[in-house]
């Protein structure tokens, strides 16, 4: 019963976004004025029937119906709770629901909340909403019905991944997916401007909270997910370019984009037609990932074949939103007006470049993920991977952040470089200190973490400099939004450099009572003990390790085997210290009976996903910033009001 | 892809060190060379290459049995004095391009090479126009 609710429910939501589609546009005719008024209240209604949809959903993962075809293939009746409800969204046609539920809830919300764009703007933002979740509406129940029933239920379900059982894993889909379709928002508005040729300021302030919600929660999606491969896969690797990882980059370096250049439009009414363009892009990365992961195109092209269908749908919406959107923006781009001026020296001129580079980096990793596809077609298998991806981005990369220190300490609109120079002085030469020192104390250190480890430190100084000068107790908040952004941005990437330069791995046979060294720790094998958990069996290894000597700690890696459905899993065993991180991995056992232990030991490692989240602290301040000034916006205008309305009633 | 990986299956059983999912992983997959240097060589190389049966894994980041036993051809070919270009070149020959994530220099993957150089003339004519532009109409005002 709840499986047919489910669906009929969604179905419902299906059709009013067909109504709020016609409803949105006929409101922009002088005729159809009437039909606005029933906009927003269909937005809102359609949010809620979708979000039912979705708890009928996870009420039947919850429950293990296994007379729903889905629930059968991806669930089992002794998995974890957790994990029984995170298996919702761990497949495709569930994540797809997902996705089409935080859309219609995000247009139901804008319904609601959103009062400072020009009405006829908001309309053809909820119709251009309605538009663009109709596609996935139509995918949902054509090709991926999440709420198909089994002619006879199944005897016991199929299971989880073993690699996906993981609790941080268990969220980190819907961290990404609510990125995602934040951008959705972002580019609903920026088709809702084109088509009533609005674009400005009010557009851009509307358009920004949005973009930092999905942007915050990309950031964090990426973190946890880059996390998740270094402590999951065994071996301490912890970016792969893997397709799929690059699936969430893009978005989240046009977004970055986006973002940029939404505050210069909301400030300085300057980069319209850009803005409106990465609006576009933005969007059309985050479907380019959803097509790359969902259609199976990743693994091959013949891949791809075994399920065109799906594939080819995604394709299509694809084409039919961007394709539609760049046609938009090419026929009313001309009505667009660039709006204010700068000098080449100002804060616009180098949010510019960083734009330019921003997106040079995107249009790098697009090209290196498709690129095998493409010569596939020609019939050559070929790889690209880090070796080609790391000294390329870096091109863009590394003048973007010594950018990213000058940069704020511009003024708009025009400045002049001496003002700065003084100030800037001091990163740039702790900058050339580091480079000089890591090359003199590590001499063979390849170029890239040598660049990454000194302009690391530059920037993560220079990011506090805008704070100069300034009363700290009444800088507004998105100014240390923006500070803690470019710290972590700095922070991670001498992170990410120390550990490619520095680590120490040591791979080793032993015996239960053996001791190892790896960097400066020192570690020995106490014992190897099998251990049982609620679906699977270990060997779990107890090692001490002592950092130069010092007081032991001890770790836990074990070995995983997991019954339904079978699989393996290495649980590594992490020791975090200020200047570090150990990372312990129990192997197979040998021929003569000796374990097969690695180690890492990693310096500064952990500061890789500190700067991450850091990277979405400064997101969430600058969120709470803007929100706080929109509010206290709106109140003030409600005084005035109320304070007119007075004065015109004593008079 | 199912002949590929039949093409590759059967070159590897053709291979004489070649261990089989069921036998013990050959010594060097698991074992580091005892020269650090040779050992930072061989680490550098096997970054490169792809494990040929996981998703988007090198084989130092893997603990599938073929790529633990590419693990061990690249540290005793290191050994025994080889350059790790020319193990490469040796890789390739076997299992094609596929097999290695620097790419490699050769038609197909010019365009992929000129990519950088096409964005950066683009991005420099934006701005050049841009600015052009820009000071133009301010020395107007």
């Amino acid at each position: 019963m709840i499986a047919e609710i489910g669906l009929a429910v969604l179905w419902m939501a299906a059709a009013l976004a067909v109504l709020q589609l016609f409803a949105g546009f006929s409101a922009l005719r002088p005729s159809g004025k009437v039909l606005g008024g029933v906009v927003r209240p269909l937005a809102v209604m359609q949010g809620a029937l979708v979000a039912v949809s979705f708890f009928c959903l996870i009420d039947l993962f919850l429950e293990t119906d296994l007379s729903v075809k889905l629930v059968a293939a991806n669930s089992h009746s002794m998995k974890p709770f957790i994990f029984k409800l995170a298996g919702t969204w761990g497949n495709h046609e569930g994540s797809m629901l997902l996705w089409v539920t935080i859309m219609a809830v995000s247009g139901g919300f804008v319904a609601l909340i959103e009062k400072r764009l020009r009405e006829e703007t908001l309309l053809a933002t909820l119709a251009g909403q309605a538009f663009v979740s109709l596609g996935f509406y139509a995918f949902l129940l054509l090709s991926s019905n999440p709420f198909e029933r089994l002619p006879e239920p199944a005897p016991e379900g199929q299971g989880l991944n073993p690699l996906l059982q993981d609790v941080g894993l268990a969220f980190h889909p819907p961290t990404l997916y609510v990125g995602y379709v934040g951008l959705s928002v972002a580019f609903s508005f920026a088709i809702g401007a084109l088509i009533t040729r609005d674009v400005g300021p009010a557009f851009a302030r509307a358009m920004r909270p949005w973009v930092l919600g999905a942007w915050i929660f990309l950031t964090i999606g990426i973190t946890a997910g880059s996390y998740w491969a270094y402590y999951t896969l065994g071996w301490g690797g912890w970016w792969f370019w893997d397709p799929v990882e690059n699936a969430s980059l893009m978005p989240w370096l046009a977004a970055t984009a986006l973002l940029h250049s939404a505050s210069v439009l909301a400030s300085r009414n300057a980069l319209r037609a850009w803005t409106v363009m990465l609006g576009v892009i933005a969007f059309s990365m985050s479907m380019v990932g959803t097509f790359l992961v969902r259609s199976g195109i990743l693994t091959s092209v013949h891949a791809f074949a075994v399920d065109p269908e799906r594939g080819s749908f995604i394709l299509a919406l694809l084409a039919v939103y961007i394709g539609g959107a760049l046609a938009l923006f090419g026929i009313r781009a001309s009505t667009v007006t660039e709006g204010e001026r700068f000098s080449l020296v100002s804060r616009e001129a180098s949010l510019v470049f960083n734009n330019v580079m921003l997106c040079g980096i995107l249009g790098i990793v697009l090209l290196g993920t498709l690129y095998p596809l493409l010569t596939e077609a020609f019939g050559a298998k070929v790889s690209v991977g880090p070796p080609y991806f790391n000294p390329v981005s870096a091109i863009f990369a590394i003048p973007m952040m010594l950018m990213m220190g000058v940069g704020p300490l511009l003024r708009w609109r025009k400045d002049k470089p001496s003002r700065i120079t003084a100030t800037v002085a001091v990163p740039a030469l702790l900058t050339a200190l580091a480079l000089l020192a890591v090359v003199v104390l590590a001499p063979g250190i390849r170029l890239l973490p040598l660049l990454g480890i000194a302009v690391g430190i530059g920037l993560a100084v220079a990011s506090w400099l805008p704070l100069r000068g300034r009363n700290l107790r009444r800088t507004p908040l998105s100014v240390w939004g923006m500070v803690f952004g470019h710290f972590g941005i700095g922070v991670a990437l001498l992170g990410a450099a120390s550990e490619s330069a520095f680590s120490t791995e040591r791979l080793a046979a032993m015996n239960v009572g053996d001791t190892q060294s790896v960097g400066p720790i020192t570690l020995k094998l106490i014992s190897i003990e099998p251990v049982a958990g609620p679906n699977w069996t270990a060997l779990e290894a107890t090692v001490t390790a002592s950092y130069n000597g010092g007081a032991p700690v001890t770790l836990h890696p074990q070995a995983r085997t997991f019954s339904s459905p079978p699989g393996e899993r290495t649980e590594s065993a992490l020791h975090t210290r200020w200047n570090g991180q150990l990372y312990a991995v129990l192997g197979n056992e040998g021929e003569d009976g000796r374990w097969q232990m690695r180690f890492w030991w990693k310096p500064f490692v952990p500061l890789l996903w500190l700067g991450g989240l850091l990277v979405a602290f400064g997101g969430l301040l600058a969120l709470l910033g803007r929100v706080a000034q929109d509010v206290k916006r709106l109140r003030v205008g409600d005084k005035i009001a109320f304070r007119k309305a007075r004065q015109e009633m004593l008079k | 892809m199912k002949r590929l990986v039949l093409i590759v299956l059967a070159l590897f059983a053709a291979m004489p060190l070649a261990a089989q999912d069921q036998l013990p992983p050959a010594p060097y997959a698991y074992r580091q060379l005892d020269d650090p240097a040779l050992e930072a060589k061989a680490q550098g190389l096997m970054e490169t290459l792809r494990c040929l049966k996981c998703q988007s894994q090198s084989i130092a980041d893997s603990d599938a049995p073929m790529a633990g036993d590419m693990r061990h051809q690249v540290r005793t070919r290191i050994a025994a004095g080889e350059q790790p270009e020319a193990i490469r070149a040796w890789l390739i020959e076997r299992y094609g391009d596929y097999v290695s994530y620097a790419p490699q220099n050769k038609p197909i993957m010019w365009p992929l090479f000129a990519a950088p150089l096409v964005i950066l003339l683009l991005a420099a004519l934006l701005l050049r126009g841009r600015f052009r532009k820009g000071s133009k109409s301010e020395a107007s005002e």
